[in-house]
């Protein structure tokens, strides 16, 4: 088997432009895939028409002032805003392309508020307008804005509700407010009760006021004490929902170092897969199959070389991948015992099915096609998350992940690189497990190889 | 041509005996059995389809006989591949050296430095295989087969894809080697090339071996107004229903 590994490395040796390609096409997929899963998505941008006069963006709730305009800072918070001043500058932004979207905030938005916070009559309206050239980046705009609008909403609610308790607060203790600049002082209900107890003692047994003055103090006990049950109450519909989350998977896998396994598997896989098929379809097509297996080489050492071959260069490849990404993403160097086993048993089992592919296609250039055919759809297949699919379907794909080698030996290497659970002792198991099949079946390929 | 054949001792150098293949429900080989002797050249003849390849490729060791035996070992046997069996991305001395140490041979820096004397081509052992013309891609091929010394070398149509004057430098090679005593079988549809340089010829028809004999012969069985080889056989091939 040394003499058909040193022949083969020979002949990769003259082939630059191949093993080039080999190496530099699935880093580049890997990078992607790595770059778009571990970057947040940009903002996008949206043409920002703000009509309300500056200054005018303040309600008046109760005793207090509260500055809607300010709110719509959090906007930018999810938008790369271009302002301008018209609507049809807007409607010009968004056609052209400049930008994907448009809001625009009507000048009476302060007093719509104004109408709804004190009266309940009004809907608040901002107009939206978006691209509808791209469904994706219109669901994505909109997508953007709604949550923040209704983050927005939510926090102006809040607000609202805050003074509205200050308020009521301050019926039921008293204080001091202002009112259009000038203070007042509000006696509160508890004091009023107070007095109005102390007067009914003070007053004679037979007082035609104290009967009057009782019903006075028993319509300030329970106004006390429905408005002391309404204060919390309201606060607590500012958040009505609290969420407590529970890890129930061990340690979480950090998004960074969760994409440099996707990206190292990647192209792991690749390599692996595209190598194993050429080489072994590269004995046919040169004639030299026959040949080798008069007695020279068994088929089964022939296949057994070249799953080490692929797997030992893709694995190499691979670890300098690693090496390189734990620059820019923390990846636990305490493993790397661990990142070796992980993407040489994951060479294996790519190896194994490359040469089934190899042994079935029976050439060269089919083989590779076939190969690289059969890559990115496994991949995809792996990474569908379980609640973008309905249940059959994911059951489906989840079957197909598991008979190929990208989702165990994913598995191995995100366990080596961070240490996260599931353990890396299942995934092993498997990808042995799919190293024999594939490379059972591609024994029964070279049946009719000669 | 001189061979070994007409002026040694003879002597059987490979039997076959009863050699049947099928493939399915087909039989691509039906109990063909003959001997062949030391230093002897023969070619196998027959339209297509009749068998000669899957004959070549049993004695070969590429396939396995469904019934029949052989009296050597496939290793014992030299096999030139109809197709240039070699890596076009390694030089000639490099294929040469690889099948040499795959074949476990003694002293293999030795026997590429005498294929390369005996194929003259020592002065393009550097160059890739892919770079040969047809002509020395066969001639490698051939010094491949001829790696191990064998005392049967089998050759699959030798000369299918070269010019005349390659083929006549390849059979001028092929009887040097018979000459010195090593058994040489080929495979061709070129029926000129069997009256020319074998010593014998073997009729094969879908799978039956129809005939055994020296290329005069054949002549003689078909009736001896033919004016050509080719016509006997032609001829030969019509009495027998073909």
């Amino acid at each position: 088997m040394r003499w058909l590994l040193i022949k083969d490395l020979q002949i990769l040796r003259r082939s630059p432009l191949l093993v080039g390609v080999l190496i530099v096409y699935p880093i580049a997929i890997a990078l992607m895939i790595g770059f778009a899963l571990s970057s947040p998505p940009g903002k996008p941008k949206v043409a920002l028409l703000n009509e309300v006069a500056p200054g005018q963006g303040r309600i008046n709730f109760g005793s207090q002032q509260i500055n809607v305009a300010g709110y719509a800072s959090q906007l930018f918070q999810s938008i790369d805003p271009i302002k301008v001043h018209s609507r049809e500058e807007a409607v010009a932004k968004v056609k052209d392309g400049q930008a994907l979207a448009a809001l625009i905030i009507p000048s009476d938005i302060t007093e719509q508020v104004q109408s709804l916070v004190t009266t309940g009559v009004g809907s608040p309206t901002v107009e939206l307008i978006l691209n509808t050239k791209d469904p994706i980046e219109r669901q994505f705009v909109d997508q953007a804005i709604s949550a923040r609008l209704s983050q927005v909403e939510q926090a102006v609610s809040k607000q609202v509700l805050r003074v509205a308790v200050t308020d009521l607060q301050q019926v039921l203790t008293g204080g001091t407010i202002q009112f259009l600049g000038q203070n007042f002082h509000l006696l509160g209900l508890r004091n009023a009760r107070t007095i109005v107890q102390g007067t009914i003692a003070s007053l004679p047994p037979g007082s035609p006021l104290r009967v009057a003055l009782s019903q006075v103090s028993s319509f300030a006990s329970l106004a006390i004490e429905g408005l002391g049950f309404a204060s919390p109450v309201l606060g607590s519909i500012g958040t009505p929902l609290t969420v407590v989350q529970t890890q129930l998977a061990g340690q979480t896998t950090p998004t960074d170092s969760y994409a440099a396994a996707i990206a190292v598997i990647v192209s792991l896989m690749i390599v692996t897969v595209l190598l194993a098929a050429g080489m072994l379809a590269l004995e046919r097509s040169e004639n030299t199959y026959s040949r080798l297996v008069r007695g020279l080489v068994s088929p089964g050492r022939l296949l057994s070389e070249k799953i080490a071959l692929s797997a030992g260069c893709a694995a190499s490849v691979s670890l300098l991948m690693a090496a390189f990404v734990s620059l820019f993403v923390h990846l636990d160097w305490s493993r790397c015992e661990l990142w070796v086993l992980a993407l040489a048993c994951g060479g294996l089992a790519f190896g194994a099915l490359g040469v089934a592919i190899g042994g079935i296609s029976r050439e060269v250039s089919t083989s590779s096609l076939l190969a690289f055919l059969l890559s990115l759809p496994i991949a995809f297949v792996a990474l569908v998350p379980a609640d973008a699919v309905s249940g059959a379907v994911k059951s489906v794909l989840d079957a197909v992940a598991f008979l190929f080698p990208f989702k165990a030996a994913l598995q191995a290497a995100n366990n080596a690189f961070s240490g996260t659970s599931p353990g890396i002792g299942w995934p092993l198991v498997h990808l042995a497990v799919l190293t024999v099949g594939f490379a059972g079946l591609a024994r029964l390929g070279l049946r009719r190889f000669a | 041509m001189p061979s070994a054949a007409s002026t040694g001792e003879p002597a059987a150098s490979l039997g076959v005996h009863s050699l049947t293949k099928r493939f399915g429900t087909r039989t691509a080989l039906n109990a063909v059995s003959f001997e062949l002797l030391a230093g002897e050249l023969v070619g196998i003849i027959g339209p297509n389809g009749a068998g000669k390849t899957t004959l070549l490729s049993i004695l070969a060791g590429v396939l396995e006989p469904s019934t029949g035996e052989l009296t050597r070992s496939p290793r014992e046997i030299g096999w030139v591949p109809q197709q240039p069996a070699l890596y076009s991305k390694l030089s000639v001395a490099e294929n040469l050296r690889l099948f040499a140490r795959l074949e476990q041979l003694s002293d293999p820096e030795r026997a590429v430095t005498e294929m390369l004397a005996q194929t003259d081509l020592r002065d393009r052992a550097d160059e890739e295989v892919g770079r040969l013309s047809g002509g020395n891609q066969q001639r490698v091929n051939i010094a491949i087969g001829l790696l191990c010394e064998p005392g049967v070398l089998l050759l699959d149509e030798p000369s299918a894809s070269l010019d005349p004057r390659q083929r006549e430098r390849l059979w001028e090679f092929i009887g040097a080697l018979a000459g010195r005593g090593t058994t040489v079988v080929f495979s061709t549809h070129n029926v000129a090339e069997v009256e020319r340089y074998a010593d014998r010829v073997l009729v094969l028809v879908d799978g039956v071996l129809l005939f055994t004999g020296t290329p005069a012969e054949l002549g003689r069985t078909v009736g001896g107004d033919r004016r050509d080889f080719e016509a006997a056989f032609v001829h030969f091939l019509h009495e027998r229903g073909h």
